[in-house]
């Protein structure tokens, strides 16, 4: 017997490594062709397009991996950020260094989320996705009510001027000029955010086809069956829900510092389903998958804000329909649209295009 | 080198592997299982039959976790099984199949059976993160394990087939090689040979006599009375929940009690279902 | 002490809402195991269109007497929520009935989401303001003060619920609900018209849901399109406190749901010192479904299952 997994994994043609070489170029030099191009403020967008991939592809181990609907996602986020904007900005006066911070933002977030893990463990699909429901809706009530007796979160108003990441004195949020050539701060964080979405879908295709991969998936499919075989399916859970949230509280904190500014209004549920819509568009699973989803449903509303206004400008002189409705609004669709017609995903693995298409051939 | 390693059994061959005792379960008004007993032994196959609704699955799951007994105990070498978490029952060394096949079945025949040595290897979060040495022998171990014990069982050729896609004895086969990858010293069938024909029968006795020899002690739950009595060791009978008959296939299928449960009263001493009645009468007449 | 009473009237007024609501939850996930995330936004655009007419009302007309307007915005609200539910159950929910239940979930909050967006594009952003038509008749017991509203609710809501428990016991209707509900391919093979009974609970559901919004707007005095989440989410509290799929369940814990909260936001400011205050409120019932989650998940009318699998 010859073809087994390991083989079939070594053989990676050349036109895959050219592909993604000249991917990488194209990468490399984007900020620079948009800036040129669209403008700085399309580099901002884009920076927060990657910072929905590292949310989308955290919130993909929970739900696509270990197949457990987390609706409470975004509260790993607020962790992170608040996390951050405490220790690195004039609120409490610390100005610690990022390799500081970042760990303990990290460490924070997983820790939430093994915490949030903890009472759900016990609990079937529906039932789970309301409770972790809950559980972001409370993150957020106390973000926003934590400014008395002790102001811990500074309440509603949020807590501003926070710092920006810093290599030693190097700021990344200032813009400067390197050989000549003027680099922006969005420039600048675009560079580190893709650094940290490779890392981060690297570190979810080794996990896809690890023992813990393997085991998430067993869970996701018939947890009595993994369970007969010895998956001890709580610390599985816990595990995906610890991972997942650790990608969140990265992306928190760098939110935190390349916005400057952190209110508990970032952190409510519509970000939650728009994350999960994400996932579930792209492709519940399915790394590349959710990649795409990330970008498609971070980057599409935008646009479409910056031709619904206009035009709307034009037709009625007044912006009647608001932009943001029409994102939710998209979102919501999509979700049922997906669900119905395509559950998979747009672009799935092979694997779950089988699951949830063999329900379909029973049925026949 | 045996495909099948154990988990370490200090039972010697014959001496009981698994002792219940009065092991009784209640759902609401019905009595499930009603006090119980048997031992199975080291080396056998032990075989579990009884009309439908007889209490054979119930008491599968008390034995494998999945139920809370009201009274009773399951000993598995020593261990009380009844105390245990389900996840716990497959590191004891009792691995199961299930009746209505449970198979991950949008995965390969080959993750199938790799999934199934989760608890026999170790490495983590940090060790699928980093592939360390340790980590990517350890999944290479896991891969060849996984080819050997897809072979053992018959089934190698389509290792790389979605398990849904297989055949229905393909997948009962799997379920079987999937188990066997936990190591157990007592392997518990549940109807393995439900919706098979004969000739695919007689492949799965021959594959769990194997199993036997090579060391694994085997629970086998059956309604193929032939295959039944003639394959396994010793038999115990349920009926309504009660432990109707119990000991060497021949004293049981001859047990009036464990006749007329199956075919009906009176049955017993209807001598066109027992010949043997009349060849003992014709002898006895013969005496005369 | 003083406010004991207070809170028991506050709470059971509450209650009785939360009940009407809880009960469209149940009734739909009795039959086809479904939580209706939609359900809590179904309540808001009857609060809104209540709202909406109320208004209209008022400002033609100036001085309109209380019967009249509630009972024109119940004449409104009923179909229109009724229409909304019978939308989404057509459209949305019932080429998933076969499908994985997380699918069917994911379904149900892309249509909660819709309906909040369209009513956010409807009506804006803003709060509505009830009118004050409402002659604010109250009783004085003891140190409690209790309104003709509340009672109006209290006995609204009592109503409503006996003519449900007969509608599900007494009519044929009712029969089909109930063999559905315990064994759906074997009703259906029974002669019974799966589809009418489904929608049938949507379109009960949805009626419930406008009554328990026009009684919301009027007894809060506002209305606005982000409200039916957390009402969404304390009904279901309450459905599952009372054992999920039973309908005298979803009236025991929606009252107790309701006095829980009344109570402890009462309360907790005092008990703790000023630390947390009434805003926190929203999280008693939240802390309530994950206790009762954890601890019994079947409810309090649910049935036991001392299993582990």
């Amino acid at each position: 017997m010859s073809h087994t997994l390991s083989n079939v994994k070594n053989r990676t043609p050349v036109k895959v490594w050219l592909g993604a070489f000249a991917i990488g170029a194209v990468l490399l030099m984007l900020p620079f062709l948009l800036g040129a191009t669209a403008g700085q403020g399309w580099i901002r967008i884009l920076n927060f397009a990657l910072l929905y991939v590292m949310l989308a592809l955290g919130l993909n181990i929970v739900v696509g991996f270990a197949g457990l609907l987390d609706l409470g996602y975004i509260a790993f986020y607020a962790v992170g950020a608040y996390a951050w904007a405490l220790l690195a900005s004039p609120h409490f006066d610390l100005h610690l260094p990022f390799w500081i911070v970042l760990p303990i933002g990290v460490a924070l977030a997983a820790m939430a989320g093994v915490a949030l893990g903890f009472p759900v463990l016990k609990l079937r699909g529906d039932y789970l996705a309301i409770v972790t429901l809950g559980f972001g809706e409370i993150i957020r009530i106390f973000m926003n009510n934590l400014d008395a007796p002790v102001n811990i979160t500074n309440g509603p108003q949020g807590i501003n001027r926070i710092d920006t990441f810093k290599v030693g004195e190097w700021a990344l949020g200032r813009p400067e000029t390197i050989l000549g050539f003027r680099i922006t701060g969005p420039e600048k964080y675009y560079y580190l955010l893709m650094a940290l979405v490779i890392l981060i879908i690297f570190i979810c295709i080794r996990l896809q086809n690890s023992r813990v991969g393997r085991a998430w998936e067993a869970v996701r499919e018939d947890e009595i069956a993994a369970k007969a075989m010895g998956i001890n399916t709580r610390s599985i859970k816990l595990m995906a829900f610890g991972m997942g949230a650790s990608f969140g509280g990265v992306a928190g904190c760098l939110f935190a510092s390349m916005q400057g500014f952190v209110s508990p209004e970032s952190f409510g549920l519509s970000e939650s389903i728009a994350i999960l819509c994400m996932v579930v568009l792209g492709g519940m699973g399915h790394v590349p998958g959710v990649v795409a989803g990330a970008l498609l449903l971070s980057i599409f509303p935008e646009i479409l804000r910056n031709i619904v206004v206009p035009v709307q400008q034009t037709l009625f002189g007044d912006v009647i329909v608001d932009p943001d409705a029409i994102r939710m609004l998209l979102f919501g669709v999509a979700l049922v649209a997906v669900m119905i017609f395509r559950p998979e995903g747009l672009w799935p693995s092979a694997v779950r295009k089988r699951e949830l298409n063999s329900g379909k051939e029973k049925q026949a | 080198m045996s495909v099948l390693p154990h988990t370490p059994t200090a039972t010697a061959l014959g001496e009981p592997l698994l002792i219940a005792k009065g092991l009784s379960k209640r759902f609401g008004g019905l009595q499930a299982l009603n006090d119980v007993s048997f031992d199975i032994r080291k080396g056998e196959i032990f075989g579990l039959i009884g009309p439908n609704g007889a209490g054979k699955t119930t008491l599968f799951n008390v034995m494998t976790a999945l139920y809370i007994p009201e009274s009773g105990s399951c000993q598995f070498q020593g261990v009380e099984l009844t105390r245990l978490k389900p996840h716990e029952i497959a590191t004891q060394g009792l691995a199961r199949t299930f009746q209505n096949i449970r198979l991950f079945s949008a995965l390969t025949a080959l993750e199938n059976v790799m999934i199934g040595q989760h608890l026999r290897t170790k490495s983590g979060l940090w060790g699928a993160i980093v592939r360390n040495k340790a980590t990517r022998d350890e999944e290479a171990r896991t891969e060849a394990r996984a080819l050997e014990l897809l072979e053992y069982v018959g089934i190698a050729h389509v290792a790389n087939e979605v398990a849904s896609s297989l055949s229905y004895g393909d997948q009962r086969r799997l379920e079987i090689a999937r188990a066997l990858a936990t190591s157990p010293a007592l392997l518990a069938l549940d109807e393995p040979a439900a919706g098979m024909n004969p000739s695919e029968t007689v492949v799965l006795r021959a594959l769990i006599e194997k199993i036997r020899d090579d060391g694994t002690t085997v629970l086998l739950i059956e309604h193929d009375m032939k295959l039944v009595m003639n394959m396994c060791d010793r038999v115990l009978v349920l009926e309504y929940g009660q432990v109707l008959s119990y000991g060497l296939p021949h004293d049981v299928q001859h047990d009036p009690r464990v006749i007329e449960a199956y075919l009906g009263k009176g049955a017993a001493q209807d001598p066109l279902l027992h010949p043997e009645l009349e060849t003992e009468n014709k002898d006895e007449s013969r005496h005369d | 002490m003083d406010i004991f009473l207070q809170q028991i009237i506050n709470g059971l007024t509450a209650g009785s809402v939360y009940a009407l609501v809880a009960l469209g939850y149940t009734m739909v996930y009795g039959i086809i195991g479904l939580i209706n995330f939609a359900h809590g936004d179904v309540v808001m655009v009857g609060a809104m269109t209540a709202t909406s007419v109320v208004l209209a009302l008022v400002g033609h007309y100036g001085d309109v007497s209380a019967f009249v307007a509630i009972g024109a915005a119940l004449l409104v609200s009923i179909p229109v929520c009724m229409a909304l539910g019978w939308t989404a159950e057509r459209i949305a929910y019932r080429p998933l009935r076969r499908a994985p239940r997380l699918a069917a979930l994911i379904t149900a909050i892309g249509v909660s989401i819709i309906i909040q967006n369209l009513a956010m594009m409807f009506w804006g952003r803003n709060y509505q303001n009830f009118p004050h038509i409402i002659e604010p008749t109250v009783f004085q017991l003891g140190d409690a003060r209790l309104s003709m509203l509340q009672i109006a609710i209290m006995l609204g809501s009592a109503l409503i619920m006996v003519a449900l428990l007969l509608l599900v016991h007494k009519t044929r209707l009712g029969m089909a609900m109930r063999a559905t509900a315990q064994n759906r391919e074997v009703a259906g093979l029974m002669g019974v018209n799966i589809n009418t009974v489904i929608s049938a609970a949507f379109l009960i559901g949805s009626a419930l849901a406008a009554v328990a919004g026009v009684m919301i707007t009027s007894y809060y005095g506002v209305a606005q399109y982000t409200m039916g989440f957390m009402l969404g989410l304390k009904a279901f509290t309450a459905a599952v406190l009372g054992g999920i799929g039973n309908m005298g369940g979803a009236v025991l814990g929606g009252l107790l749901l309701g006095l829980i909260e009344a109570l402890g936001s009462g309360y907790v400011g005092s008990l703790t010192n000023g630390v947390f205050g009434s805003h926190y409120q929203d999280v008693f019932s939240f802390i309530v479904l994950v206790v009762v989650l954890i601890f019994r998940p079947s409810g309090l009318l649910g049935e036991r299952s001392g299993d582990r699998a």
